[in-house]
């Protein structure tokens, strides 16, 4: 099962269900992430993203997942995560994306700032259907 | 997944050296509050090397943590946060961690035993 160095087996599907999947699902994502090439800023960069958005769905949704995929190209690295929920939705994308906004009594800190820690953000998200999209691309050295 | 808590005098000594749930946070916080009251304890070191990723949800308990340490009356350091992690936290926009941070443990306890001779109502050694 385990991946080579040089061929990381992705697409990687990681299941969220319960709160030890945003731990597994973190940890993976580090480890995807190192193998596809990105450094340890990276690493942690898209480990933390990955921890925000898995928590999202556990809490709002109950359950989702997450695809890891690489998305390099010959002249960029590149990983894009994909995390979809059969949940309510989000009511009001542009007030969640808001810093302070939270419909949960959290801080409302966890999208805005993956939108920051991210060079691609997208949310697609309707009653039954939401899917949040995130990507580093770094130019190979 | 319990964090051991380490008394030495009138000070704990914490490290995080794994991967905590949320629901671990919460017990990890519950545990060193209820241990801080208990022995009175006059500074609290919480060492987080170990701790690779420390999303907003965990930066929260850490600053609860030693928001609710102080409200008891003890002095906090956090030690050790790692590069990549201070990093993370400001570009997400968490200024942080409320409590004085400190590079290592053994830096951690000399502020601690600092501040809290300049507190000077207690000494370090009264441990009964």
């Amino acid at each position: 099962m385990a991946p080579s160095a040089a061929t990381p087996v992705v697409p990687t599907r990681i299941q969220i269900t319960e709160q030890m999947d945003i731990v597994r699902a973190r940890a993976e994502a580090k480890r995807l992430v190192g193998l596809i090439g990105l450094g340890p800023s990276d690493q942690t960069r898209l480990a933390t993203a990955v921890s925000e958005l898995a928590r999202n769905i556990l809490q709002y949704a109950g359950k989702g997942q997450c695809e890891i995929s690489n998305i390099s190209t010959p002249a960029e690295l590149g990983v894009r995560i994909v995390f979809e929920d059969s949940g309510p939705g989000i009511p009001d994308v542009a007030c969640a994306m808001r810093d302070g906004y939270s419909t949960s009594g959290g801080l409302g800190a966890g999208l805005p700032g993956t939108q920051r820690l991210m060079d691609r953000f997208e949310i697609d998200s309707r009653p039954g259907r939401t899917r949040v999209s995130i990507a580093l691309i770094r130019r190979r050295l | 997944m319990k964090i051991p808590i380490l008394r030495l005098g009138r000070v704990l000594l914490t490290s995080i050296q794994v991967d905590l749930s949320d629901a671990d946070a919460m017990q990890f916080q519950g545990d060193l509050v209820t241990k801080i009251s208990e022995i009175e304890a006059m500074g609290v070191a919480i060492d987080i090397t170990s701790l690779e990723v420390v999303d907003s949800y965990m930066a929260r308990v850490i600053n609860d943590t030693a928001t609710m340490a102080r409200l008891l009356g003890a002095e906090v350091v956090v030690c050790g946060i790692q590069p990549y992690v201070a990093m993370t936290l400001v570009e997400m926009g968490r200024g942080l961690i409320g409590a004085d941070c400190v590079f290592d443990l053994e830096q951690g306890l000399a502020r601690l035993n600092e501040r809290i001779r300049l507190r000077g109502d207690a000494r370090l050694d009264d441990g009964e």
